[in-house]
């Protein structure tokens, strides 16, 4: 047994390079509980990072009672980390869970049944699209839903309604992965796979603490650094976090200026002719263009823009240079930060020039946050067509017209579908008049709190949320629909390198919840949503019926899911797409011989300018053809949109702790997880500390222009200057303690945060604002921030470690091992 | 050498451009996208005016003895809500594309004059006028169909 909460990544079992990662499987069971007591496991996969670890659920007397990760299963090798073993099944099983609709009286939410809820739904959706039309309705869904889910509501909005104002809070996590990968690469979808780990000489990753989002995954990384043949590991990160302590060079840039740093190396790459002329001449367009645009930028001059040592520049780029086999991954320190796509599209642009891309140890890992974002980009429940396609190219609106029967004209393609920035804009001028939430919590995880929660609180929204619980977002609907998740539903969803698993049902849902499928498919249903021959848009009964319906949508694009079943997908280990006749059991890795999905017929995309996000439109795509060449693409520097002043002296950045996920809808259900981390907390570094006088543990009020936060303070590991909080922490406690304004305490994160987005991902710049910081009150102790990782404090003295004690105990077994016994 | 006149009307509406953009993205405030590229696009305008500086000094500036048609007149009140949006964008697309044409003249020119300092200069503001330009045309269309058919 092994305390998880104290030991986040778990035992190591070292491996060297090409050799297959050791197994090592983990399980969790409630106290009291042996594997004898177990009635049942039920094969799944766990929704609490983007990692996609496969795992079984233990089920006693019709309960979740555990989980164990899957041995045979590719991305993981049986592995769980602390958020799995402890949240997936106790984050479900909670007496606070909804379990009947709710409709607002009066003012009040009061329980109902489905029929009065969706009858109110229906009659206001019924209304709106008679007075207005199609444009009168939003869906902002989630990156945790599965598959058949989202391509229902993806289907019910495109085909059905015809409206265009649907997107997924993967538009917070992943839509600059998105965006890097359509922009260099023509399509979205992941270059790159987990095994590049285990056989990569280097590794790179940019604003990706990868030891706290993905746990994992880091194990894996950290199996490689401990045993032979150590990769080199390179860290961007303004924090010292887990993953800075074992690089070997670590470039904590000051929030903002990314893309100077990226610029930077770029040009190390071409002034010290580490490109690889040929594969740029074959494979690539735009490489003169690129070169102008980062000449100016000598490690000198980054370094002063990015506070990091020229020195520092000029090693990370050699090792980047002059590795054999390298691999980048790339995480919201990139995405939420200003100038996202074109900084993310520099970290391919390193891989392209040379020609490290799509073969073993030469990978791009552009991250999701979520674990089933992919399939949200991937069936249009966001900002994008089913199927990766290109909303400009009418022949593939005529493709999905005639895939779901409708007239062309019903499917919105007049303009890239709305992101969920504007759909909120659009709901605070009163334009969009029925918004549907599901599986999210904007009022926490949106920037600017109170804007948010002043849009979900206008008289003439009708709001509707579908979700586990009464959250913070919850609360300001008209009508609530309880929602069964994860083990109480079966779907499919597709980790960030392309495994799809299958998560059956392990239990019923409580009380009168229903899964989202059930939930979608009873609304087109109720609005006689039908195709031109008359039939119900959504003819299926089963997910398996959907998912059927999705491969027909999915064949012959990137994201080809033909060669997969749901009974292919039981057993064994997951498989990757594309999976179709060519590639039987799912390929490894996209683009090995440099022919990309720039085809004009076959892109997702015909691109945009970087800088501004202005379309290149189908004629100038058509006149640089870029016909199967990847496009080097990026864009000026800029300063990010909010600078530190005299009035806000210092930079605020958010992020995760490796024990919570999100808003800790699940993750704060978890004795476990939530006696890790059980409140919330800044993190500034001791020279801050002592110029504005505060010590371990002091209250503080952290101000920007929108809002602000009272919280203790870490003194930490950030760079001078910056204010770290995390951004798990909203009021949903104290709500459910009867608390009716907690937000005039405030705690989260995004109190603080600018409404502002990249310009061709449109995902929120939550990673820069200026603050100011003041302490108001002594505290009762040290913050309430763990000890174990990027939080931990700078001095490590007198103050108790961060342990998970009898309760946070995990079983791990190696396989290897229990061969030996059984022999014995 | 009527060369002066245009270099004067491009410089002065690269100017004329800067400020509508930085007033049409102060009254958009509420839209952050539009004020902030609006900002950084008036900063390109800028910039243009500032690589022009040399040649207008080398050819010197000369009014335009012509009675005033159509010029390049500065933006000076901005409307209010999505149909304001939508009229403002459109105001300052035209006043692009009076920059761009002007550009398009000099650089006539400027290649009769084997003049390569300009056609330097030229190509180097031109290319950012036509993404101002897609930019300005990209939003816009986007904001169409709401503003047009769904706002009140």
């Amino acid at each position: 047994m092994v305390d998880r909460i104290a030991d986040i990544w778990g035992t190591r079992t070292p491996y060297a390079r090409e050799e297959q990662w050791p197994s090592r499987v983990d399980q969790k069971l409630s106290a009291e509980l042996t594997d004898s007591d177990v009635d049942e496991w039920v094969q799944s996969a766990c929704v609490l990072c983007s990692n996609g670890c496969a795992c079984d659920i233990a089920v006693k007397d019709g309960e979740m009672v555990g989980v164990r990760g899957r041995e045979t299963d590719a991305v993981n090798r049986g592995r769980l980390g602390p958020k799995g073993l402890f949240a997936s099944w106790q984050g479900m099983r909670n007496r606070a869970r909804l379990t009947q609709p709710l409709i607002r009286e009066n003012g009040e939410l009061v329980p109902t049944d489905w029929e009065t809820a969706m009858s109110r739904i229906v009659g206001r959706s019924t209304e709106l699209l008679d007075e207005v039309g199609p444009l009168s309705h939003g869906f902002y869904t989630s990156g945790q839903l599965f598959l058949e889910e989202y391509y229902a509501l993806g289907v019910i909005g495109k085909a059905g309604l015809g409206t265009p104002h649907m997107d997924g809070n993967t538009r917070l996590c992943t839509a600059t992965a998105a965006a890097a990968m359509k922009e260099s690469f023509g399509s979205d979808g992941q270059p790159g796979c987990y095994e590049d780990i285990d056989c990569c000489d280097a590794v790179f990753l940019y604003g990706h603490n990868m030891a706290e989002t993905q746990t994992v995954l880091w194990a894996r990384v950290l199996d490689r650094l401990t045993g032979a043949d150590r990769p080199a590991l390179v860290c961007i990160d303004p924090r010292r976090t887990e993953v800075a302590d074992h690089a070997d060079v670590h470039l904590a840039v000051r929030p903002g200026t990314n893309l100077a740093l990226m610029n930077a190396l770029v040009r190390e790459l071409f002034v010290n002719d580490w490109i690889d002329r040929d594969y740029i001449e074959e494979h690539t367009l735009g490489v003169e263009e690129l070169r102008r645009a980062v000449d100016e930028w000598t490690p000198e001059r980054a370094a002063e823009v990015c506070a990091v040592a020229a020195e520092d520049i000029r090693r990370a780029a050699q090792i980047f240079g002059t590795s054999q086999r390298v691999l980048s991954t790339v995480l919201q320190g990139f995405y939420q930060a200003s100038q996202a796509t074109a900084a993310s599209c520099q970290v391919n642009n390193l891989h392209l020039l040379r020609g490290k891309l799509g073969t073993p140890g030469n990978g791009v890992l552009q991250m999701n946050g979520q674990p089933t974002a992919q399939n949200t980009r991937e069936t249009g429940a966001d900002g994008d067509l089913p199927g990766f396609r290109n909303w400009e190219n009418p022949d593939h609106i005529a493709e999905l017209a005639k895939l779901w029967d409708v007239d062309t004209d019903t499917i919105p393609h007049w303009a890239p579908p709305t992101h969920a920035m504007q759909i909120f804009r659009y709901a605070e001028q009163g334009s969009i008049k029925l918004l549907w939430v599901s599986a999210t919590n904007p009022a926490v995880s949106m920037p600017e709190a109170e804007r948010i929660r002043r849009i979900l609180a206008e008289s003439g929204l009708f709001l509707v949320v579908q979700d586990l619980y009464l959250t913070e977002t919850a609360r300001f609907a008209d009508v609530v629909l309880p929602a069964a998740g994860w083990g109480e539903k079966q779907g499919t969803f597709t980790n960030v390198d392309r495994t799809v698993h299958l998560a059956d049902k392990a239990v019923d849902p409580p009380g009168e919840a229903r899964s989202d499928f059930e939930i979608f498919l009873d609304y087109a249903t109720r609005m006689g949503l039908s195709t031109k021959s008359g039939r119900p848009l959504l003819d299926w009964e089963t997910p398996e019926d959907a998912f059927e319906a999705w491969k027909e949508c999915s064949r012959g694009r990137l994201c080809d899911y033909t060669g997969i079943t749901y009974d292919r997908l039981r057993g064994g280990s997951g498989i990757p797409w594309p999976c179709n006749e060519e590639h039987p059991d799912g390929r490894r890795r996209l683009y090995e011989d440099g022919c990309f999905s720039t085809g004009f017929e076959e892109c997702e995309t015909f691109g945009h300018d970087l800088l501004t996000g202005a379309t290149v439109g189908p004629l100038r795509y058509r006149s640089m053809d870029p016909a199967g060449r990847a496009l080097l693409k990026t864009a000026e520097f800029t300063s990010a949109p909010e600078i530190p002043d005299e009035s806000y002296p210092l930079r605020f950045t958010t992020g995760r702790t490796a024990y919570h996920f999100h808003t800790r809808t699940k993750t704060g259900r978890s004795s476990q997880l939530q006696g890790a981390a059980p409140s919330a907390w800044v993190e500034i570094s001791e020279h801050d500390a002592q110029a504005f006088g505060i010590a371990e543990g002091d209250i503080v009020r952290v101000a920007s222009r929108r809002g602000e936060i009272r919280v203790p303070a870490r003194i930490g590991s950030v760079s001078d200057g910056t204010v770290f909080a995390p951004f798990h922490y909203g009021y949903w406690e104290r709500q459910e303690a009867g608390e009716t304004r907690p937000e005039d305490e405030p705690t989260a994160a995004n109190e603080l945060t600018l409404t502002e987005w990249d310009p061709v991902s449109k995902q929120p710049q939550f990673k820069n604002a200026a603050v100011r910081i003041q302490r108001i009150a002594a505290g009762s102790g040290p913050a309430p921030a763990p000890t174990t990782t990027a939080s931990r404090p700078i001095r490590r003295t007198s103050m108790p470690p961060t342990v998970g004690g009898e309760d946070g105990q995990a079983e791990e077994r190696f396989p290897t091992d229990t061969v030996k016994e059984d022999a014995l | 050498m009527k060369l002066p006149v245009y270099l004067g009307m491009v410089r002065s509406a690269e100017s004329v451009l800067a400020s509508s953009l930085r007033k049409i993205g102060d009254g958009h405030g509420s839209e952050p996208d539009v004020y902030f590229i609006c900002h950084t696009l008036a900063d390109q305008c800028e910039a243009h005016e500032q690589l022009l500086a040399p040649i207008v000094d080398r050819y010197g500036e000369q009014p335009d003895d012509e009675p005033e048609r159509l010029h390049a007149a500065e933006l000076d009140d901005t409307r209010s809500g999505p149909l304001g949006l939508l009229r403002d964008l459109q105001d300052l697309h035209l006043l692009t594309t009076f920059v761009d044409f002007t550009y398009t003249l000099v650089e006539q020119a400027a290649a009769a004059l084997r003049d390569d300092e300009l056609l330097d200069v030229v190509a180097d503001c031109v290319g950012e006028t036509s993404t101002q330009a897609d930019w300005l045309r990209t939003r816009a269309k986007q904001a169409a169909p709401q503003a047009l058919i769904a706002a009140e």
